[in-house]
């Protein structure tokens, strides 16, 4: 596929230009939890979209991720970028552990044994009052910072986020492209096929687990250095459906559909305020008319929907 | 991208009158309340009270010429939201000081954006945390549970009763009541014999209480809000513990007596003065405003006014003093309000200094009994 690297320049440039529209508005500080949400939403696609086993608990690997960069800057001092890949090392070894068993699960009991997880973190979140400072959150958490550029705007902390985003998707397109990629859709299609091709199914989805865990943790660590604050309400049972929404949302399996899915779930909130009291209807509307009539995702969808006006036209025409 | 041309959500309660046209600019106000979600028994109240207050000062002519403006947000709860709102007050809306947010944590991750964009924040949360250490741009109207527990902890003391059980819920606030009850017991000579929590959702708590029952507690303190502490309360009941039972200023609403019904008869706790306004001698300080308040909200909302919505009143009415004392700007309200003195409230007497952003001290509080007909207030 040549095309691939065409559209991850297209896809990088407009993310390089994207900030001259807003001017520093507010919807700059938006635009940095869409990069945050979307690397959360492409490493869930890993797991769902690619290899076809449901998570229920990404947001506690995404609080994990958070928690331990924050406890490891704010409360013992290390430095950021230090504590980043070794709260991502930490998760992903936990991921790992936890995966041999849970995998053996499938469908509706795998769901729920990562529902159960994702409850667990949040509840330890809550409970170790002081690690974690509890239900009132961690403050304190410092920026980010190289040399003597601080992260400590919205501008900045678009670049510094995006530029993690860009490399997750960057890998994911890459992963997806390769022979572990199409390994892990023989799985998602049938296990038993995939295993009498000689695809050790059980080992893959634990390392495509971990992989979807440790990317999490990223974001968090990421979350907790632009926000300098983390509370446990962020993670919750909630946040975990929201990023299975956006997956399902932008288009299983794809990496840009991620982006498609994280965008718009965090955008539209914002959009939709205009309607004030009305918005959570109208949101839920809309999600609904969306899974109905795109039910292969945003990113199949939209082209769906220019070729079907296309022909329309088209049939106007010659009548 | 035309994101930036859909209209938002800009709540004025302003009239413009013929005379609005000759008088000063207008001073845009910023709320954060958490009106949905798991915090809306607090965000709903304080965001009408605020309105309802903002709305009273412009019909009288808003402050020394200024009328006010109130733009508000829901952050529905979530820390994330309340700092991508606070944002957009700050850069969009150019608001020059913010109420709330409701809640300590959402607070909490508001105070950089506040401290960066040098905003005076007055925040409607109760932790302690949110001004100590204080913060040059950060106020708070709620009292600190330190106060709260005080009162309970003096009573207790003249009463001379030492061993208390606690039972506290596991959310911000009853983690930080648990945090203060565990520190100040030695200060009053109180020793807490048993230490629980129960979840914010538990429907049931009668497995705590039997443990409770075989300590040796001579009092039982329970830091929750809404609807956890009713159904202790009836659990007590049932399960025919006689220990006498206090609350926090959580449930000091009448909302407590409803849900616990008869079994709330004989609780004390410590609660603002805002529930008992009117058995309050003429020369309480507070009275004014308190029967102002109550009375307003009345009309207002057809219902009762409860001291969550006091934490907006007084936040609104801070800005207003400050405003009157001549403050224009984000860093002379700022000034201005770090000046307060004596400013009778809902929530207390506020008299804020630079070494002290919470302005209130323990005769904010009041130790209430449930009766059969409702409040009194324990001498």
């Amino acid at each position: 596929m040549k095309r691939e690297p065409f559209k991850f320049l297209l896809f990088a440039v407009l993310v390089l230009v994207a900030p001259l529209a807003f001017k520093g508005g507010y919807l700059m500080n938006v635009l940095v939890f869409v990069g945050i949400n979307t690397m959360l939403a492409v490493a869930l696609n890993l797991l769902l979209g690619y290899a076809g086993q449901i998570s229920l608990g990404h947001a506690g690997f995404f609080g994990m991720g958070a928690y331990l960069s924050g406890i490891l800057t704010a409360t013992c001092g290390w430095n950021p970028w230090l504590a980043m890949p070794l709260a991502a090392l930490a998760v992903g070894i936990l991921a790992t552990l936890i995966a041999f068993p849970i995998l053996k699960l499938k469908g509706h009991y795998l769901a729920m044994a990562t529902l159960g997880l994702g409850i667990i973190i949040y509840i330890v979140f809550n409970e170790t009052v002081d690690l974690t400072g509890g239900p009132s959150g961690l403050s304190g958490i410092p920026n980010l910072a190289v040399g003597s550029l601080v992260f400590d705007s919205d501008i900045k902390n678009y670049y510094l986020v995006w530029t993690f985003t860009l490399a997750v998707m960057l890998f994911s397109v890459n992963l997806a492209g390769s022979r572990i990629g199409r390994a892990l859709r023989a799985v998602h299609d049938s296990e038993v096929a995939a295993r009498v091709m000689g695809v050790n199914a059980r080992l893959l989805k634990v390392q495509v687990f971990a992989l979807s865990a440790v990317i999490s943790s990223l974001a968090g660590s990421l979350y907790a250095h632009t926000m300098t604050f983390v509370s446990p309400a962020s993670f919750g049972f909630n946040f975990s459906i929201e990023l299975l929404t956006m997956v399902v949302i932008g288009g299983l399996g794809s990496v840009y559909g991620s982006f498609l899915g994280a965008a718009l779930l965090t955008l539209l909130p914002e959009l939709l305020r205009g309607a004030q009291d009305y918005d959570i209807v109208i949101y839920g509307g809309l999600l609904m008319v969306m899974v109905m009539f795109m039910p292969g995702g945003l990113v199949r969808g939209i082209p769906d929907l220019f070729r079907r006006m296309a022909r329309l036209r088209e049939g106007a025409g010659n009548a | 991208m035309g994101i930036r041309f859909v209209p938002f959500f800009i709540a004025i309660v302003t009239t413009f009158s013929a005379g609005a046209a000759f008088a000063a600019s207008p001073i845009k106000i910023g709320g954060l309340f958490a009106v949905t979600g798991p915090a809306a028994f607090l965000g709903e109240p304080e965001r009408n009270t605020a309105k309802m207050v903002v709305d009273e000062i412009n019909k009288a002519g808003g402050v020394k010429g200024h009328k006010l403006e109130l733009v508000v947000y829901d952050t529905s709860g979530d820390a994330t939201k309340a700092v991508q709102l606070a944002t957009k007050l700050i850069k969009d809306d150019h608001v020059t000081a913010i109420i709330g947010p409701s809640t300590t944590g959402e607070s909490m991750a508001v105070i950089p954006v506040a401290e960066r964009e040098q905003v005076p924040l007055i925040s409607c949360a109760a932790g302690i945390k949110i001004t100590e250490p204080v913060k040059k741009w950060v106020f708070k109207t709620a009292q600190n549970d330190t106060l709260a527990v005080g009162r309970i902890y003096e009573y207790l003391q003249k009463n001379k009763q030492s061993k208390v059980a606690i039972l506290t819920v596991s959310d911000g606030f009853g983690a930080s009541g648990r945090e203060q009850l565990k520190a100040q017991a030695a200060k009053y000579g109180i020793s807490i014999v048993s230490d629980d929590t129960y979840g914010p959702k538990d429907t049931d708590m009668t497995a705590q209480l039997t443990k409770i029952r075989g300590s040796k507690a001579q009092a039982i303190i329970c830091w929750g809000t809404n609807p956890g502490p009713a159904l202790i309360a009836k659990n007590v009941r049932q399960l025919g513990i006689k220990t006498p039972l206090f609350m926090s200023h959580g449930v000091s609403s009448k909302k407590f007596i409803e849900l616990a019904g008869e079994a709330a008869v004989g609780i004390k706790l410590p609660s603002g003065k805002v529930i008992v306004a009117d058995m309050l001698p003429a020369s309480d300080h507070q009275k004014r405003s308190l029967m102002a308040f109550v009375r307003d909200y009345q009309r207002h909302y057809q219902a009762e006014g409860d001291h969550f919505g006091g934490h907006a009143w007084d936040a609104v009415m801070l800005l207003k003093n400050a405003i009157e004392h001549g403050a224009d700007s984000s860093a002379t309200i700022r000034e201005q309000l770090e000046n307060t003195h004596g400013f009778a409230g809902i929530g207390g007497v506020f008299s804020y200094s630079a070494q002290d952003h919470a302005g209130l001290n323990k005769d904010a509080f009041v130790l209430v009994e449930v009766r059969k007909n409702g409040w009194a207030i324990v001498k």
